[in-house]
């Protein structure tokens, strides 16, 4: 597919604006409510192809670019903030194993049955003892000839009852350092999960991100061929923060659209005078644009990173702290968008019963500072801003 | 590592590994070329070993070197040096 202003795109943004308006907007409410996984969402995706989305067009897929797959991301977060994370979780597996399972016969097979079956991916990568810390492992690949054990005790992995495979990190072997990490796909039937804990929380409640004791068996083919560390600094951590923030700013935008029509509302029943929401309006459009345009130069920035294919780049201190800052920069805005835009709309938006409630778009707001917590990369960033230097 | 006449000493690299890396294996089993990362070493100590290495060998890294991959071995940790020397 070609770029973001193609025919093509433009196309495929309508179809996704269509399911959003027809049906991701429809349940977003009720798997708010009971906290249960978007299957209609995430089922209306899979029709319109788009869980295999980022894989080449050669093996199958549409092709799209980070930009791309971080507008689709944005476009979601308008209908509901839970479809939108679970989307932009599974494409950041995606993009893990099409970047890196290199000349791999097992993973270039598993990417065909991906694009063939729209299957979900989730993730198991904190673990319960590391803190949060997701470059040390307590688990490990035990392996013997061609085949492997893994169990670890995860206390999250979003939408794990509903994916269709998993991939998980884990120490290299059971004599490796904690820091020497593999990733691992499972498929569905080599692993038990034993849920440990519930997913009740304030936002994101369709992530339904429970914790677990998985269990699991494999072949050693199932190991993706480089380290974990290279697919974090190139892959997990970028597209990460990136789809996230970008996501996240559909959920603004969505919450200022909302002000936006409480505004006008206003504004017809005097037109000589502007309503006095108006200046907040004003306000917040351009705490709006603030945020996305942070986003923007970010993801274009890791977009060229991608098109030069320097890997060592991506190890660059300074880009991995511009990433956390956007990470960071985009949780707080959020907040602040959405504050700003209760404020314009009044007791109705705080209401859980009418149509213009924001309820939802601020539990779901404050939940941005806390997955992956803003202290800890924040605590990390002030580590690496010790050897970092603006450069002009 | 280039020729046998090095003007950076691997011994003074290792001794500040061992000083600032906080590695989890014994510098003695680790090959110029192992990843130390493999072996323990975290971006919270890649600060604490910079700094130590940019004031003993009265150098100063460019941001274009701070990169995961030229704290990656004592190798790279002393070519880097040597760069930086010349």
């Amino acid at each position: 597919m070609l770029g973001i202003e193609s025919q093509e795109f433009l196309e495929l943004k309508n179809h996704v604006v269509r399911i959003g308006q027809q049906i991701i907007s429809k349940y977003a409410a009720d798997v708010d409510r009971n906290a249960r996984f978007p299957v209609e969402s995430v089922n209306a995706l899979k029709e319109l192809k788009l869980l295999s989305a980022y894989v080449p067009e050669s093996d199958g897929g549409m092709g799209l670019n980070i930009l791309q797959i971080s507008k689709i991301c944005e476009i979601l977060g308008h209908y509901c903030g839970s479809t939108a994370m679970i989307y932009s979780m599974h494409m950041i597996q995606v993009a893990c194993i099409v970047h890196h399972s290199g000349e791999s016969a097992y993973f270039s097979s598993y990417i065909k049955k991906l694009v063939k079956e729209q299957r979900l991916m989730a993730s198991a990568t904190t673990e319960i003892g590391v803190g949060g810390d997701l470059r040390s492992s307590i688990c490990a690949v035990e392996t013997t000839a061609e085949s492997f054990k893994l169990d670890k005790k995860a206390p999250v992995i979003s939408y794990g009852v509903d994916a269709d495979d998993i991939m998980i990190t884990a120490r290299r072997s059971p004599d490796s350092a904690k820091s020497d990490q593999v990733h691992v796909i499972l498929e569905k039937g080599q692993y038990e999960l034993e849920q440990i804990s519930d997913w009740d929380t304030l936002g994101f409640r369709g992530t339904c991100s429970s914790g677990f004791n998985l269990t699991s068996s494999g072949k050693t083919e199932q190991i993706l061929p480089v380290p974990f560390a290279d697919i974090l600094s190139q892959t997990m951590h970028p597209f990460a923060h990136l789809t996230w923030a970008s996501l996240w700013s559909g959920i603004a935008a969505d919450a200022v659209n909302i002000a936006r029509a409480s505004v006008k509302k206003a504004a017809l029943q005097n037109i000589e005078m502007p309503p006095i929401s108006a200046i907040r309006l004003g306000e917040v459009d351009s705490v709006l644009q603030t945020m996305r345009s942070n986003i923007t130069v970010a993801v274009e920035e890791y977009s060229q990173l991608l098109q030069n294919n320097d890997t060592n780049a991506f190890t660059n201190f300074g880009f991995g702290i511009r990433i956390n800052n956007i990470k960071v920069s985009s949780s707080e805005l959020i907040v602040d968008i959405v504050g700003k835009a209760m404020l314009i709309s009044g007791i109705s938006s705080y209401r859980n019963d009418s149509k213009t409630s924001l309820s939802r778009h601020i539990r779901d707001a404050y939940g941005t500072a806390l997955m992956v917590n803003n202290d800890r990369i924040l605590l990390h960033n002030s580590t690496l801003l010790l050897m970092h230097k603006e450069e002009v | 590592m280039r020729g046998s006449g090095r003007r950076v000493s691997v011994d003074k690299i290792k001794q500040i590994l061992v000083q600032h890396g906080r590695l989890s294996s014994d510098i003695s089993t680790l090959e110029n070329s192992s990843d130390l990362y493999n072996a323990g070493l975290t971006s919270l100590a890649t600060v604490g070993l910079m700094l130590a290495l940019e004031d003993e060998f009265d150098i100063e890294f460019p941001d274009s070197m701070l990169s995961r991959k030229t704290f990656s071995s004592i190798e790279s940790i002393h070519d880097a040096i040597e760069e930086l020397q010349q």
